[in-house]
């Protein structure tokens, strides 16, 4: 755990409390047994918006409270650990772009209500089933935006999506022009393919050329930053179920081949930490924030990729069941996994970064 | 706005950096820049020239070498604040600290801590000069992971001990002046028999035997005591305290093997730009060979979590005042990271990698191979990667052994 300043520990602390208390992992089970496509609890969102959590990003002059990626990770970390199922994430990382893009206008319209709850953003980048952000059809010709984009996530709840274009990013109200077909991925969040059909788009001007690659570096952190919480949450369920079954006599913990399978998880489990702190960290100094959120992402992949194997394995056949929560977190582990960078797509871009 | 207080603790830093800058300018000698003599950081002052020596002993009278230490024994007495302006201004000029070796990185911290008085100031100040090679006398032929089952044993003869028995894997110990081991002075209690003893190596009956390793080198030896004499003032803190205090040094041992400078120094050279030297390169300047560009990315990026993961350690345990839970996991995470780094060299470079001696290879290439080969040892010495497993499961993920 990086080392908190006290505001920073209290706003940990609540949201812990907060997701431990209001939105256990059973809170999710009942927005997957209603089975809506915009699969959140409003009234859950209302609240963490309330809380202040959606404009801890967001600037005091435009109504948020200017804390920082550091601390949006934490909330995020802690959400993560319940899976708890919200459009914070989305809301933010939309938040970053019009934060780095935006212009003051911009800025002024959008950023309080986001801040508030009152909207609910998203970005919607890629238009295939693998990231490529290079490979982009959609334009723009006057005013009007026009592509299709897939597996956009929290696209129901949206009413405003930020949306990249072959010659940069866009933001598009939804509204007419604006065609959802809901996509049910695995992990039962709310996804849908979202076509564009010359709908109105303003610019977001500013940033300059690398703006698209910076805010995808943001989704990358704050998406890692959610998988730390699962691959935290997975790796304790699954200690303490260790601790807990008893065959030959034994506890489960008392055996070597599991003790030093667990060691190896909890160093995996540290490495993942430090790079997912530290890139947080770039981005509230404001220093190597690509390759710190290459790497960041990429151990994410890794780690959650392990942990969320052995979590299942080591759990035994319980933990083939539907009635436990440990399938759960390996369903969203892989749909995040694929989100804004494969393990092989952030290698590929370590190395570039790294001039080789 | 900074308050007086901090005000007056920049200008106390920026006087004390003046004065390091000043010493630098006086004392470093020109020819030594960026070079390190290795020998110093590892195996204390074994071979010098005349102006290694004279470097190390203006650090030594400063006690900078050893800056945190306390003045009252010759350490330098400085703040940690103050330790990173000498590290900081000596990198700045590409000078190297000339004080190191077993006393500083594991015996000296350990006597600070257990030594009583006289001890502290007989042992302390040589090595805070680098003038006194230590080295260890831990593992035995049948006590390696299982250290407590060592046997060489220290016969209480009334005014001084008696001892018998083998030491092996003794780092240095053909150089050394002195000895800190583990002795037998029970042989009832496995754990409660043993002490902490001081032995110098050229006491009447100490034999030492160099062993020769796949590397070729003999970093390491064999050591015998036949009726060595030991005074009993060279016992540190009682008998029976031996395995209290062995395991304290062992901290200092795994902290410095996983070791964020050395081995981050070796990050200065990326493997990716090592392969465009020896393999070809697209229009571009990235690699051709896009399979071994991947492992490479693959190894930097947790080589980069695992240099994140040892600053983290850092930082945690100088705000908790105690040591990081993560620190456990920092050895066998580093010791694993450079081997697999040795492998990938060697698949970068092929057979030219693999070169034992003669002029066809490059000095770094000869050098590497000696590094792969010896840094096999690094997952055994210092506690095992699989007691290194051990120790993280019980003792920080309390998964305690069948009851």
């Amino acid at each position: 755990m990086a080392v908190l300043s006290e505001e920073q520990e209290m706003l940990r602390n609540m949201a812990r409390n907060w997701a431990t208390n209001e939105s256990p992992v059973s809170e999710f089970r009942k927005v997957r047994a209603a089975g809506e496509p915009q699969a959140y609890n409003s009234a859950a969102y209302a609240m963490m918006a309330q809380m202040g959590w959606a404009g801890i990003i967001i600037p005091e002059a435009h109504g948020g409270s200017d804390f920082g990626f550091l601390s949006a990770g934490l909330v995020v970390e802690e959400l993560g650990k319940t899976l708890t199922a919200s459009p914070l994430l989305a809301t933010s990382i939309a938040a970053s772009a019009i934060l780095l893009g935006g212009s003051d206008a911009q800025k002024a319209k959008w950023l309080p209500r986001l801040a508030s709850g009152e909207s609910v953003a998203t970005l919607a980048v890629d238009e295939g089933a693998h990231h490529h952000p290079l490979a982009i059809g959609t334009i723009v010709s006057g005013g009007r935006l026009s592509g299709r984009k897939a597996f956009v996530p929290e696209a129901h709840g949206a009413n405003l999506f930020i949306v990249a274009a072959r010659d940069g990013l866009y933001l598009v109200d939804k509204g007419d022009g604006v065609l959802l077909a809901t996509r049910r991925l695995t992990d039962q969040r709310s996804y849908a393919d979202v076509a564009f059909e010359g709908a109105a788009a303003d610019k977001l001007a500013g940033g300059g050329d690398s703006l698209l690659d910076d805010v995808l570096d943001r989704a990358r952190l704050l998406t890692a930053a959610e998988m730390l919480g699962m691959a935290q949450a997975l790796f304790d369920m699954t200690l303490d179920y260790l601790k807990q079954r008893v065959q030959f006599d034994q506890l489960l913990a008392s055996f070597q081949a599991l003790q030093h399978r667990m060691a190896d998880l909890f160093t995996d489990l540290a490495q993942m930490r430090s790079a997912v702190e530290a890139g947080l960290q770039a981005v509230d100094a404001g220093f190597g924030v690509a390759r710190s959120a290459t790497v960041a992402k990429a151990e994410a992949n890794r780690v959650l990729h392990a942990i969320s194997n052995q979590a299942i394995q080591l759990h035994g056949g319980i933990g083939m069941t539907d009635e436990y929560n440990v399938g759960f977190y390996l369903k969203r582990a892989r749909v995040l996994e694929a989100s804004w960078g494969s393990s092989g797509y952030l290698r590929d871009r370590f190395a570039a970064l790294s001039g080789y | 706005m900074a308050t007086q207080l901090e005000s007056e603790a920049h200008a106390n830093a920026d006087a004390f950096r003046t004065e390091v800058r000043q010493f630098l300018a006086a004392n470093f000698p020109e020819d030594l820049k960026g070079k390190g003599n290795l020998l110093a950081g590892l195996d204390g002052p074994t071979s010098e020239t005349a102006v290694q020596q004279r470097w190390r002993e203006a650090v030594g009278e400063r006690g900078w070498g050893t800056p945190t230490w306390p003045k009252e024994y010759g350490g330098g007495g400085l703040t940690r604040a103050e330790a990173r302006i000498v590290e900081q201004e000596f990198a700045k000029v590409g000078a190297y600290n000339p004080i190191g070796g077993m006393g500083v990185l594991m015996f000296g911290p350990t006597l600070l801590e257990y030594g009583n008085e006289m001890q502290k100031r007989a042992h302390i100040p040589p090595i805070c000069r680098g003038e006194i090679r230590w080295c260890q006398g831990y593992s035995e032929p049948n006590a390696g992971s299982d250290l407590a089952n060592i046997q060489t044993f220290a016969a209480d003869m009334g005014d001084h001990y008696l001892v018998n028995g083998q030491k092996t894997w003794t780092s240095g110990g053909q150089w050394a002046d002195k000895c800190f081991a583990l002795v037998r002075t029970d042989r009832s209690d496995k754990h409660k028999g043993i002490s902490f003893l001081l032995i110098d190596m050229d006491a009447p009956g100490v034999e030492v035997r160099p062993i020769t390793m796949i590397s070729g080198t003999s970093p390491f030896c064999e050591t015998f005591f036949t009726d060595v004499k030991v005074p009993k003032a060279n016992l540190v803190g009682k008998e029976g305290e031996g395995w209290t205090i062995g395991k304290r040094l062992l901290q200092h041992e795994r902290t410095n093997i996983s070791g964020g400078g050395r081995l981050a120094g070796m990050m200065d050279q990326s493997l990716g730009d090592i392969a465009k030297t020896y393999g070809e390169t697209d229009g571009d300047g990235a690699l051709a060979d896009k399979v071994l560009r991947d492992r490479i990315a693959d190894f930097e990026i947790r080589w980069n979590s695992f240099l994140l993961t040892a600053r983290r350690a850092l930082e945690e345990s100088k705000a908790q005042g105690g040591v990081s839970e993560i620190s456990s996991v920092l050895k066998k995470l580093g010791t694993r990271l450079s081997q697999e780094r040795s492998e990938l060299l060697i698949v970068i470079r092929g057979l030219q990698g693999l070169g034992w001696e003669g002029d066809a290879f490059s000095e770094s290439e000869r050098e590497d191979v000696r590094g792969w080969l010896f840094g096999k040892a690094s997952t055994i010495y210092g506690g095992s990667t699989e007691i290194q497993n051990n120790i993280i499961a019980k003792r920080v993920l309390g998964m305690l052994d069948h009851q």
